[in-house]
């Protein structure tokens, strides 16, 4: 399985990581050996097998829908890059 | 401490001495000594008052993906610099409500993603096996801080987590204990996510039965993780006396690659007459599809890696790189950000679950990862644990598999398939090889019998005597 330069591109988009043009290749030929080790899945038989969803034996629990925490914003903010007036900042979207 | 030998104040001095001793290692990120010195003296005006609880004054270093109130929490990453949680680990609360004193935050592998600690922001650990002369080895990773800093004698207990390997390995690497327990029996609400379906935190220690008196504090329910167990936890020092007549031992046949050096080899042959000689029984049980684990790790890891680092977006918490908008502000913060392995996975990550390709390669892996656990159910119908190899070789030195992933990812070749079945696996120094560096012996259980577990880990253990410290003494 090879990924090609558009695949390397598309994918850096989607997880918004900034690829300088010059790391397209390399990367790309770096994932390319690591789907190549990858498909060795294909050979096991998985007709009929059940994905693994829980990985160990237990029932979601449900609860109450209720407040259970709260009241700590200003706790939250302490951690933000910028913020103002209670709230986050982010540069401009609308011009 | 309870014989009036040694006060909680003298043993947190001791540990910040040795710790300042070894701080070449860089083992350490976070110091934490004057708030450990004044938890110290409440410790012993407890012991003195007798309301000493059970880890009344001892001292433990805490991997830095462990949310710690007040102390920065960086993951290893840069990304996470200035990062200070408002809030403590469910783990690490209990810990401290048991009486345990917080010393240090320990390096790590960036985002828990690494074998061998040279992915962290903060620098490469060294492994204090390293000889004087030559070339630093690598403590294991990714808790590759919380194994060497047990290993150099600086604390007694450290908290690691392990997704695929990243407590055993470390500990087979550094000489110590290193304790996986089933996933669901400690609460992950507070730990930095990697992989949510394969995270578990754990203890490393220097016996078996220090891991599991960690254990037995950190465990239990809890509600505010949605896969936490809800589930008595047993007496797990009862389990300690180390008998094991009549314990039936498997040897997975998948596990005896041609790969595998001579020394490893060896001493998992010697861990198989120890236990023959202990009086349990040995089986020969095969997992077929092992082969399969590593692949399946690297499909399942990095999606759920992708899909939980998508939160860092330089806007909530950590640090931030500046952009014209919102979307190029998000690209250049991730860039600059993350390093070269934790990008590498988060694009392994989001190229199989982006349209297309999920079918192909999630939903394969995780129907594989059903294999691999009938493959285990299978076997526990006939022992009561395995015996395996914890890593295919001992400590190697820093950069020696640093440009090749692939080379890097197989250090967790025997790792991976119980964390990818959820049991609980323990890594127990067991030998040193010919360059008398340490290797550990995997015990791998059955889901939620940790007692099992370490009652055959205290019996090898017994069998192994005492090794040599690696300052050179016992």
């Amino acid at each position: 399985m090879a990924l090609s330069d558009d695949d390397v591109r598309r994918v850096a988009e989607l997880v918004r990581i900034g690829l300088d043009e010059s790391e397209v290749k390399p990367l790309g030929e770096e994932l390319s050996r690591i789907f190549s080790w990858i498909e060795a899945l294909r050979e096991v038989d998985v007709a009929g097998v059940a994905p693994m969803t829980s990985v160990v034996e237990m029932q979601l629990r449900e609860r109450d829908d209720a407040v259970t925490d709260g009241d700590c914003r200003d706790r939250i903010l302490g951690n933000a890059p910028a913020a103002d007036e209670g709230h986050f900042v982010v540069p401009r979207i609308i011009e | 401490m309870a014989a009036g030998d040694c006060s909680a104040v003298e043993l947190v001095e001791a540990c910040i001495a040795a710790q300042g001793a070894a701080a070449d290692l860089n083992a350490v990120v976070a110091a934490t000594a004057e708030q450990a010195r004044a938890a110290a003296r409440h410790a012993d005006q407890r012991r003195h008052r007798n309301e000493a609880r059970p880890l009344e004054g001892i001292p433990v270093a805490v991997k830095d993906i462990f949310c710690t109130r007040g102390v920065a929490t960086t993951a290893g990453s840069r990304i996470l610099d200035g990062f200070v949680p408002a809030y403590e680990s469910t783990v690490g609360a209990k810990l401290w409500d048991a009486g345990a004193i917080l010393l240090g935050k320990t390096n790590m592998d960036e985002f828990a993603m690494g074998s061998s600690n040279e992915t962290s922001w903060w620098g490469p650990v060294r492994n204090p096996w390293s000889p004087a002369a030559g070339p630093s080895l690598v403590p294991g990773g990714s808790s590759g801080g919380s194994a060497a800093i047990v290993a150099a004698r600086a604390v007694p207990a450290a908290l690691g987590t392990d997704t695929g390997g990243s407590i055993r390995q470390p500990a087979s690497f550094c000489g110590v204990v290193g304790l996986k327990p089933t996933y669901g029996r400690c609460s992950r609400w507070g730990i930095i996510a990697f992989a949510s379906s394969l995270d578990q935190a754990g203890p490393l220690t220097r016996s078996v039965a220090d891991a599991a008196l960690i254990l037995q504090h950190i465990a239990g329910f809890d509600p505010k993780d949605s896969t936490s167990a809800d589930l008595p936890v047993p007496d797990l020092h009862a389990a300690l006396h180390g008998d094991v007549k009549g314990l039936r031992v498997g040897i997975p046949a998948e596990y005896r690659l041609d790969t595998l050096p001579v020394a490893v080899g060896d001493l998992w042959e010697q861990g198989i007459a120890w236990f023959r000689a202990a009086g349990a029984e040995l089986l020969d049980v095969s997992l077929p599809h092992t082969r399969y684990a590593l692949p399946a790790y690297y499909i399942v890891a990095p999606a759920e890696a992708s899909a939980n680092l998508a939160r860092y977006d330089g806007v909530r918490f950590g640090r931030r790189s500046a952009g014209r908008d919102p979307d190029d502000l998000y690209t250049r913060t991730r860039r600059e950000g993350f390093g070269e392995e934790v990008r590498r996975r988060i694009m392994i990550g989001g190229y199989v679950l982006s349209e297309g390709y999920y079918d192909a390669y999630y939903l394969r892996a995780q129907q594989v990862r059903t294999r691999i656990a009938e493959d285990f159910r299978t076997a526990f119908r006939e022992v009561d644990v395995l015996l395996t190899p914890t890593a295919p070789s001992s400590a190697f030195p820093e950069g020696a598999k640093t440009d090749d992933p692939l080379a890097m990812y197989v250090n967790d070749i025997f790792t991976v398939p119980a964390s990818l079945a959820g049991l609980p696996a323990i890594s127990v120094p067991a030998g040193l090889d010919d360059d008398r560096l340490p290797l550990g012996l995997q015990l791998i259980g059955r889901a939620f019998d940790e007692a099992t577990l370490l009652r055959a880990a205290a019996a090898l253990e017994n069998a192994v005597g005492t090794l040599p410290s690696p300052m050179g003494s016992a």
